[in-house]
């Protein structure tokens, strides 16, 4: 299905890009209409999938993170978040909640929070190219205003 | 972004404000040890109630702390909690494990 807008960020693996990642995200989300409360989802779950590429995808140097935000018909919002770092080589584990290979400040439940916010969350990977996460979000189409 | 903090008696009470993510949850983490480590609280209460963001990075910065409380003797509450951020602590069962008002 073809989208109906499109637009893409890239920036460094810097964790100061946390905030902006999940803020452009949110900013294009607005077009869609979404409540706090969806609006909230959208900023968890980008924050979790680019804090995983930062923090996962290039543990010991900086590299390239791609934001691609997508809506389609229905109001849907489609985000992906691309790295090019080490990949994951048991996508099944890292999706298991309270997983994690980043010691006591993570806490495992990233993916499982993506996968509690969103619709539908896609992983893909290969160790030594990278991961990309696609994750699609129908947000709720209001007739009679805001609640 | 600071953490107000104050104290009475054996109890504490620190007070959250901003984006509690990856890159503001080690310095938080720090600090807070820091804190507990120096006032030996009986009673220890986060207050929520200016937090406008949080992911996962707060779980793991709650477990700590609660773990550090538990390792001198004291109890962890959490109180005014935001409705998103408390959605993330539900799913991670941290209500379960901490007191929440």
């Amino acid at each position: 299905m073809k989208p109906e807008n499109t637009a893409k960020i890239e920036f460094l693996s810097r964790s100061a890009n946390e905030g902006f990642a999940r803020s452009a995200a949110a900013c294009f989300a607005a077009q869609l209409d979404p409540t706090l409360e969806e609006l909230g989802d959208i900023k968890t779950a980008v924050s979790e999938a680019v804090t995983n590429a930062i923090v996962h995808g290039y543990p010991t140097e900086l590299g390239r993170i791609s934001l691609r935000l997508r809506t389609f018909p229905e109001h849907v919002l489609e985000i992906t978040v691309q790295d090019w770092g080490v990949g994951i080589p048991d996508i099944q584990k890292a999706r298991e909640p309270m997983f994690t290979t980043g010691g006591e400040e993570r806490s495992g439940m990233g993916f499982t929070i993506m996968e509690s916010f969103m619709d539908t969350v896609k992983v893909r990977s290969r160790p030594g190219r990278g991961t990309t996460v696609t994750m699609r979000k129908r947000i709720s189409i209001r007739t009679g205003g805001r609640p | 972004m600071s953490i107000i903090c104050r104290t009475e008696g054996g109890r504490s009470c620190w007070k959250l404000t901003g984006e509690i993510d990856h890159h503001r949850a080690r310095s938080l983490a720090h600090e807070l040890e820091a804190e507990i480590d120096a006032r030996l609280p009986g009673e220890l209460e986060l207050d929520f109630s200016g937090v406008t963001f949080m992911d996962s990075s707060g779980i793991a910065l709650i477990l700590r702390a609660s773990r550090r409380m538990g390792e001198i003797g004291g109890s962890l509450k959490l109180t005014h909690v935001p409705p998103q951020a408390a959605r993330i602590l539900k799913i991670a069962g941290i209500h379960r494990r901490v007191e929440m008002e």
